[in-house]
């Protein structure tokens, strides 16, 4: 796209990137439903539009819509009304630097994995908006618990990633794919599973959905929030699915790399990435929630000395092999 | 004017604008959450200088974890919604901290503006600048950054055994309820 005048070629990118941040996360909560629905004997969702249930999330779109859109009385209104766009855009960056393939990328940023994660990272943000605006004891209670989860799963993440680029030699996602080969499938394994692990907790997805706990505090910090807004909610935490998936493709499992890579690249980064979403679903309906101590033992007992452990075993093999 | 010239003096009015707010509100939550916009934009001035690992880092610990866990502590204590009077400051009070405000800006102006008045940045011939820190902070600064390191290991020590200490005292319990003590030890740990 390099002929293209320079400010039509940021739109378009712009434009692709938020055509992706639309179309992905529905994917991946159409395939949630139809996943559980298959693991579970559930039959709700195979009902709506006759064949396999193709409507549900149609349906499910538009009864949002139809829904009011409610602010409580004691709310702090603009911080309220903010909380659900805070929670949502940092998935969009985080999306627009992650590469599909070496020239299928939104923006080629030179320290794109640090992007990532600290854009990431400012997601909690607006759980915590979420949770002290609607002055409601349930919804401070689990913007409290989100607060706490995501600050302790953050470390053990940030080290897994920093073994990878360490492997890599950089901090750019392109070079980290492309340093990338299936010895790293051994190599990186602690690590692998350290950042799925995590990854699950910073979505807050069952087994990590203590901040959420409907049979204790409601719906956590999303308790008062009502239609389109309760909706942005969701679509954070799927738009997290991608961006985590996708992330786990690219840092683990060598994004494009797979035969006719020089044209079907992008074809088996989102593949790849599409597997992981999977995983992600069906860990949900195979595990029970776990307690707030159980979660933070987790974090701290287990994730980050094994992300410690890589990290040596990385600067070992680097030191040795290069 | 170039087009960075206008986005740097929009981004650096933000920051600046966002401080000020952050000091002025009477309500404590929006102080946190007006610091947050502020150290957030000073992230956003960095990368219009080309210093993207710095701008990036200022992004993952300041606005992703310091104001995180000021956000934190703030929801444990009552943190009001609307302005409050018990938590209000008197006006000797403020008057001393727009005093020393002041001072404060007067001073780092006097000295830092007759420093920097001529520098410039070469920002049109694209450079990454992520190799150069890396090389200036585990090979020119290697020393410093050891011992700090080392210093944030001894703090983050120190918080544990002190959180132990006083678990202890209380007859055990929630001794094994470690929630509090490694996120506030992990303010240490990335700063």
């Amino acid at each position: 796209m390099s002929d293209l005048a320079p400010w039509l070629e940021v739109v378009l990118r712009a434009v692709a990137v938020l055509a992706a941040f639309l179309v992905l996360p529905l994917l991946v909560g159409q395939t949630e439903h139809k996943v559980m629905a298959h693991m579970q004997g559930r039959l709700g969702p195979m009902y709506a539009g006759g064949f396999h249930g193709w409507a549900q999330l149609v349906a499910d779109g538009v009864k949002f819509v139809q829904k009011e859109d409610i602010t409580p009385a004691r709310a702090d209104r603009w911080v309220f009304r903010l909380a659900p766009f805070v929670a949502l855009i940092p998935y969009l960056v985080a999306l627009a630097v992650i590469p599909l393939s070496p020239r299928v990328v939104g923006a080629d940023v030179d320290a794109s994995v640090v992007l990532v994660l600290a854009v990431i990272g400012v997601g909690v943000i607006g759980t915590l908006m979420a949770g002290w605006a609607s002055a409601n004891k349930y919804s401070l209670l689990g913007a409290m618990r989100a607060a706490a989860q995501l600050v302790s799963y953050e470390l053990p993440m940030v080290l897994a990633v920093a073994s990878v680029a360490l492997a890599a030699g950089s901090l750019s996602l392109v070079s980290i794919a492309e340093a990338w080969n299936p010895w790293w499938l051994l190599w990186q394994l602690p690590g692998a599973v350290v950042f799925l692990v995590a990854a699950l907790a910073e979505l807050q997805r069952p087994p990590f959905d203590m901040p959420l706990a409907d049979s204790e505090i409601v719906f956590g910090a999303f308790t008062e929030y009502t239609g389109l807004r309760f909706a942005f909610f969701l679509l954070a935490e799927y738009a997290g699915i991608v961006v985590m998936s996708l992330l786990f493709a690219v840092l683990y499992l060598g994004g494009w790399a797979g035969p006719f890579e020089q044209w079907l690249g992008w074809v088996w980064t989102v593949l790849k990435g599409f597997l992981v979403a999977v995983v992600v679903i069906w860990l949900r309906v195979s595990w029970p929630r776990m307690r707030e101590d159980q979660l933070q033992r987790l974090a701290w007992v287990w994730l980050v000395p094994m992300a410690l452990v890589q990290l040596a075993l990385t600067a070992v093999g680097v030191v040795v092999f290069s | 004017m170039t087009t960075r010239d206008i986005v740097f003096t929009a981004v650096g009015a933000v920051t600046a604008l966002s401080a000020l707010l952050s000091v002025t509100t009477k309500q404590v939550v929006h102080a946190a959450l007006w610091l947050l916009v502020s150290l957030g934009s000073l992230a956003g001035a960095y990368l219009v200088l080309g210093q993207e690992l710095v701008g990036l880092v200022q992004l993952l610990v300041y606005v992703g974890a310091i104001v995180v866990l000021v956000l934190f502590a703030l929801m444990l204590t009552r943190a009001p919604i609307g302005p409050h009077a018990e938590i209000d400051t008197p006006w000797r009070q403020r008057l001393a901290g727009a005093l020393l405000g002041a001072a404060t800006t007067a001073l780092l102006a006097s000295l830092l503006l007759p420093l920097f008045s001529g520098a410039t940045a070469d920002l049109d011939t694209p450079t990454t600048t992520t190799p150069q820190v890396a090389q200036a902070v585990f090979g020119t600064w290697v020393w410093p950054f050891e011992l700090l390191s080392v210093l944030l290991l001894v703090a983050l020590i120190g918080a544990f055994a002190v959180s132990r200490l006083v678990l202890h005292r209380d007859g055990g319990h929630g001794a094994r309820r470690p929630a509090t003590v490694p996120s506030g030890a992990r303010a240490d740990g990335r700063g």
